[in-house]
């Protein structure tokens, strides 16, 4: 075990800035390092942001989307056309769409894919709040933006299993997205071609 | 994959060469660091047992999709406890000349080994792109008993065989793997949830019958190339595959077998759940491999009759490459001619320059090589370098 160079306050920093998606203890060593170095005009007011964030955030009750506040900014825009709704694994997926811009539509964030090797049921996804959400109308248009996976597309298909009968259109993203494509690694102009030429199922 | 049997009957000769110019590993195995030209078309290994010779067919198999020739686990190919290696390569490729590399690298928190694949330094998304620049097949010792061996050994060099010709395979093999295994995951869980195994079935049924054709679609094409090619000294063999779905499953309409895959899944899934596994599917498939002339199975053949079997599928299949894909591969043939007759080896090697294929061969006796002359680079390996 290397000795330890700082106090245990700032090890346990880069311990916690370590574990970020992109940062190695590397990176995280000398983001601390910035961090305590410019303790007024960075440290104390990403602390008080953090602060207010664990306080605020939390998980839409219509869409499932983390946002600071329920519902959350895309279901309560009203300028998006709430009829066309979106299906996404993960938030991470609702960005990327966002980000292409891809469509004005809301969305529904299923909290990832079935997956009995990982051991996650319909019951830890937002499946039946989604068959909820349909059934209490106003959604013409479904479209299934899961991944490409085995898991993604055995969602997608139990999805509509449990939609059959209902009056809505299904659609999905068209081919373009490659096999086993995670939508978050693709590039926006990808991403908005494809869901400009879905197909339904 | 659309296939026209007369265009794998020509002459590979229109075929791009592809061949590796250069060739560097970084902590591979017993090799600490080697930088290697390549200046010729054959390239010949000689040196000790345990000199570093498979080791280096092993890296060169590194730059496909997949484990290697081995199929050995990363942390095993890194020399000595080293946190990683590197296996770089510089290709006349199909598209032009290209630097390919697989690196592997130990994550600094998990310490589990990850590959990542690099085309002309770009990360590529998946190992796949590789064979967009080469392909690559191999013949080693341990695969001497694949014709009496267990059927997973010959599903395996099969769907090898598949994926140079159609790279989309790994691929589909690789999901519906991952579907089984969800689904027996499933069963042996007792769920009840029919909507959820109807979901994993219908992944199963569509990858596995995308996956059987495929398997077919080559076996057929190999028969062609078979039919086709003069006598030589490596038999003529034939190949009967049972595709694991049940005989003339295959000689209906796509839509139409995976809907019978689906059915007699969901009908099997008591008998499945109660045996912990799959009874029924492509992944029970088997390849049965007969001698031509003496109308006798491969598998009970004289060992030497089976090694020259082999290499003569191998041939065949690089002739089958050539023509399908438009490039030459590249073969690794490890230990091949010491098992040879001095005849049967010069016209193993004529038979190879004739494709006009870059091929690594290796063996301890240098002698052995002598009929290729100057056509060869002969290097000697010592320890994990050249000596
Ligand atoms: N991870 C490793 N680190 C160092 N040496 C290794 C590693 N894996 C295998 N070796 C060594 O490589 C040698 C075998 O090399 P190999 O290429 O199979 O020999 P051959 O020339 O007979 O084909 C053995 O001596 C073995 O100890
Ligand atoms: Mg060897
Ligand atoms: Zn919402």
């Amino acid at each position: 075990m290397a000795k330890s160079i700082a106090g245990p306050e700032i090890e346990r920093l880069i311990q916690l800035l370590a574990k970020l998606p992109g940062l190695g203890p590397r990176s995280a060593r000398r983001a601390t390092l910035q961090l305590v170095k410019r303790r007024e005009q960075l440290l104390a007011p990403l602390a008080a942001a953090m602060a207010t964030a664990v306080e605020t955030v939390k998980v839409c009750s219509t869409c499932g989307n983390i946002d600071t506040r329920d519902p959350c900014t895309i279901c309560a825009d009203a300028s998006r056309d709430h009829s066309v709704v979106i299906v996404v694994e993960d938030v991470a997926d609702l960005w990327a769409l966002e980000r292409a811009k891809a469509l004005n539509a809301a969305y529904h964030v299923l909290g990832g894919v079935l997956s009995p090797l990982e051991g996650i049921g319909p019951d830890e996804l937002t499946i039946r709040q989604l068959v909820e959400r349909i059934a209490g109308g106003g959604v013409k248009e479904l479209i299934l933006a899961v991944n490409a996976t085995v898991e993604g597309q055995t969602t997608a298909h139990y999805i509509m299993d449990q939609l059959a009968g209902m009056d809505v259109r299904i659609t999905r993203l068209a081919h373009g997205v490659p096999v086993g494509g995670e939508l978050d690694y693709l590039d926006e102009g990808t991403l908005a071609a494809a869901m400009r030429s879905r197909t339904a199922m | 994959m659309v296939v026209d049997e007369t265009a794998a009957q020509d002459n590979a000769g229109a075929a791009v060469p592809v061949r590796l110019t250069e060739l560097r590993l970084v902590d591979f195995r017993n090799y600490a660091g080697l930088r290697l030209d390549l200046t010729g078309r054959f390239v010949v290994l000689c040196g000790e047992n345990g000199a570093g010779k498979t080791n280096l067919l092993e890296a060169v198999s590194l730059l496909s999709p997949g484990r290697g020739l081995r199929r050995a686990a990363y942390p095993e190919m890194a020399r000595g406890g080293a946190s990683g290696f590197a296996v770089r390569a510089g290709v006349e490729g199909a598209a032009g000349p290209v630097a390919l590399a697989t690196t592997v690298r130990a994550d600094a928190e998990t310490g589990s080994f990850a590959r990542q694949v690099k085309i002309d330094e770009t990360p590529a998304r998946t190992a796949d792109e590789l064979l967009d620049h080469l392909r690559i097949l191999w013949l080693t010792p341990a695969m001497d008993g694949l014709f009496t061996g267990p059927a997973g050994d010959r599903r395996r060099f099969l769907d090898r065989l598949v994926l140079t010709i159609d790279p989309a395979h790994g691929r589909r093999a690789a999901d519906y793997e991952r579907a089984m295994r969800s689904r027996n995951r499933l069963l042996a869980d007792g769920c009840r949830d029919e909507r959820w195994l109807e979901g994993i079935e219908a992944q199963m049924a569509e990858l596995g019958i995308a996956m059987a054709l495929a398997r077919r679609e080559l076996t057929g094409l190999l028969r062609a190339i078979v039919d086709a090619a003069d006598d030589t000294p490596f038999p003529k063999a034939d190949l009967v595959l049972s595709s694991g779905l049940g005989e003339d499953a295959l000689d209906r309409p796509a839509a139409d077998m995976e809907d019978a895959l689906r059915l007699s899944l969901a009908r099997s899934r008591f008998a499945d759940a109660a045996a912990g596994r799959s009874l029924e599917g492509p992944h029970r498939a088997d390849l049965a491999v007969f001698h031509r002339a003496k109308a006798m199975p491969a598998a009970l053949s004289s060992t030497g009759e089976q090694k020259a079997l082999l290499i003569g599928l191998i041939l065949a299949h690089a002739s089958l490459v050539s023509s399908m894909g438009g490039a030459t591969p590249v073969l690794l043939l490890d230990e091949i001619a010491a098992h040879l007759d001095a005849g049967r080896r010069a016209a193993l090697f004529d038979l190879i320059d004739g494709l006009g294929v870059q091929s690594f061969l290796t063996g301890t006796d240098p002698n052995l090589f002598e009929a290729l002359g100057s056509r060869a680079q002969h290097l000697t390996i010592r320890s994990g370098t050249l000596a």
